[in-house]
């Protein structure tokens, strides 16, 4: 499904001959992610969160399991359990600190990949499938880390639980008996609990998967790249390996410069110290806040305080969060413009930096910060931006926005900006 | 084998182009769908309340220790149950207000029992997303409308515990209960 200039695997000892015939699993890994997957050779290091997205998520599912084996999912033991994990298990600190911190690792990863896509274009025909397939994933791990986060079962976690299950008991009359069913009880305990490991446990090998069928979507088109222009001939490509995998390779290691750093200087910076606290049902601590990669989300459900027609406000808030995420699928066919990259479209691009980023972080500000009135008054403003940013603004940039010339291949670009920086002066 | 799918082809011809095959394939597609559905809804229904969850589901308080004005804070199915002995001055506050200007309509008489008005019990569960409100215990915040107070997202409940002020959607919800004796209360 490659370029027909792709390097063809030719397995050299007898050996690899043998497997070649009977299980071609080398050949598949050769086609996916070595020499024989032909990039764009002009990519940034913004192509580089995929593979980084891949790493987080095996620091996950490492660390994950080795916690499993100490973990006791049990209401009145998972606490301590987490203590003794803390305190007793030999480097148990640090296993629990990764995992922590690798789950923030792995959403700064996510979102960055996310934004990259937004900015390039990424959504856009031949790729929305690929697209899709990644809000499928982004979903399931907000999925996975909700249900991660209860398992310590601290105040938040309990209240946490409480407030998202709480979020299905918005929906008209079937609403309750779902909440019940969820949780399997009339509150968080120990059902919820069990199941919440259980699944918590699952989701990321069916991530795994999905991530599989992301990459198989890819690899039919080919990635994009920075000019949005799809490549046109042998020039324009490089193999992925040894390319790619070497520049890969440094930002992994950035990857786990950043990690450690959080893991041994930082690993509760990111969370809440309300965790610390037994989850106690008779008690809700004063601010329930959930983590920071829920920020612009819990900012959008709490947005809504006013009734519309005959919807309760709350029923509006769960709509619009979801809502928030759920739009994203509609986004290859809400920008119609026929120019990819960012780089080109000089109106978009305005929107893009000075509208949108913005308004997130705004979102994700107020999202983390206690609802006082004006907090609120941000939040209905930044969120009424977000969903008029895709439904109104995007679609009207792509009518009347004049596109800047794009370059005839990719080749092109590459070689004017190579001839562009041999003007500069010698150092 | 010519002339076995030529048979197999016309078999069903006489029949109105339904062949005899068309009914086997729908016959073992209905079969095999009504065998996955039966195994299906037990394997959805294990997730509701379990029978020991479901034991609990009723409690006994003796509210004779709570003088007019206090409140205690109890458990009700792992959840906090908030009963409310009212002041005269609290009834009065609740009886004063017309059902009309309500979000969730209901008079102090809809939310209590007959007879024993000045005892108000409801959940501890706002009805927005599900905290504590503050209010019961002694030194808590009372809000706005003198009952109680969620600080998650700030509702606030007046002395009946109904929906004044902020997101929730609803009163706090009564429990059903009765009287079992002038002090016990059974809720469940
Ligand atoms: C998509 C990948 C994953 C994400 C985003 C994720 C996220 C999280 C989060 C946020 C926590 C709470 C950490 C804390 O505050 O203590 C957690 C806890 C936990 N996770 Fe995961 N996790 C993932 C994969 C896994 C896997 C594959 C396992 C394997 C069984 C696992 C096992 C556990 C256990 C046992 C805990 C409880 C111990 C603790 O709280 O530290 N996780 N997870
Ligand atoms: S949970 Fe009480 S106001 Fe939101």
């Amino acid at each position: 499904m490659s370029f027909p200039w792709a390097n063809e695997y030719k397995p050299s000892t007898a050996f690899t001959r043998y497997l070649d015939e009977k299980l071609p699993l080398p050949r598949f890994v050769y086609n996916a992610v070595g020499a024989g997957y032909p990039v764009p050779r002009n990519l940034n290091y913004f192509w580089n969160f995929g593979v980084l997205a891949g790493v987080a998520l095996m620091v996950q599912i490492i660390s994950g399991i080795i916690l499993a084996m100490h973990f006791a999912a049990e209401s009145t033991v998972a606490f301590a359990s987490v203590e003794h994990i803390m305190r007793d298990v030999n480097a148990g600190w640090f296993i629990r600190y990764a995992h922590m911190n690798g789950a923030s690792m792995f959403f700064i990863v996510v979102y960055t990949h996310i934004f990259r896509g937004l900015f390039y274009g990424s959504y856009k025909p031949p790729r929305e499938m690929v697209w899709h397939l990644g809000l499928v994933i982004f979903l399931l791990m907000m999925a996975t880390a909700f249900m991660g986060y209860v398992l310590p079962w601290g105040q938040m976690s309990f209240w946490g639980a409480k407030v998202i299950t709480g979020l299905f008991g918005a929906i008209p009359l079937v609403g309750e008996p779902i909440q019940t069913w969820l949780l399997g009880g009339f509150a968080p305990d120990n059902a919820a609990l069990n199941r919440f490991f259980s699944l918590h446990y699952l989701l990321p090998f069916v991530i795994l998967g999905v991530i599989v069928l992301h990459i198989w979507a890819l690899h039919i088109p080919g990635s994009s790249n920075p000019t949005g222009v799809e490549v046109k001939a042998e020039q324009d490509t490089v193999p992925f390996h040894p390319y790619y995998t070497a520049k890969d390779g440094v930002g992994v290691a950035a990857f786990f410069i950043v990690f450690a750093t959080l893991v041994f200087f930082a690993p509760n910076f990111l969370g809440e110290p309300d965790n610390y606290i037994p989850a106690n049902p008779m008690s809700t601590p004063a601010n329930i806040v959930p983590e920071w990669y829920f920020w612009p989300f819990y900012a959008i459900l709490r947005a809504f305080t006013v009734d519309f027609l005959f919807i309760p406000a709350k029923l509006l808030g769960v709509l619009a969060m979801f809502a928030a995420i759920l739009l994203l699928f509609f986004l290859p066919w809400l920008d119609t413009s026929a120019v990819r990259s960012g780089h080109y479209r000089p109106l978009f691009r305005k929107f893009f930096w000075f509208g949108l980023i913005p308004c997130i972080v705004v979102l994700g500000y107020c999202g983390g910060s206690h609802a006082t009135d004006g907090i609120v008054l941000i939040s209905q403003i930044a969120a009424a931006y977000y969903f008029a940013h895709f439904l109104i603004i995007l679609p009207i940039i792509a009518r009347v926005e004049t596109p800047k010339p794009l370059p005839n291949s990719i080749t092109e670009a590459v070689l004017a900006s190579n001839a562009g920086a041999s003007l500069q002066p010698a150092e | 084998m010519a002339s076995l799918t030529e048979d197999s082809a016309t078999a069903g011809e006489e029949q109105g182009g339904v062949r005899r095959r068309d009914f086997i394939n729908v016959a073992a597609a209905s079969f095999a769908g009504v065998g996955a559905v039966s195994v299906a809804l037990p394997l959805i229904n294990q997730m509701n309340p379990s029978a020991d969850v479901l034991a609990e589901a009723s409690t006994e308080v003796d509210v004779s220790a709570i003088a007019p004005g206090q409140a205690i804070k109890t458990i009700f199915r792992k959840q906090p149950l908030f009963v409310r002995h009212l002041t005269p001055e609290e009834i009065a506050a609740a009886e004063k207000v017309s059902t009309s200007e309500l979000r969730d309509p209901q008079t102090l008489e809809d939310r209590t029992k007959p007879g024993h008005k000045q005892w108000l019990i409801t959940m501890g569960v706002c009805t927005h997303l599900g905290c504590v409100p503050l209010g019961a215990a002694a030194g808590e915040i009372k809000g706005e409308f003198g009952g109680y107070f969620c600080p998650c997202h700030g509702s606030s409940y007046d002395t009946a515990g109904r929906i004044r002020k902020g997101p929730a959607p609803k009163n706090l919800m009564v429990p059903d209960y009765s009287f079992t004796s002038d002090t016990v209360v059974k809720v469940g």
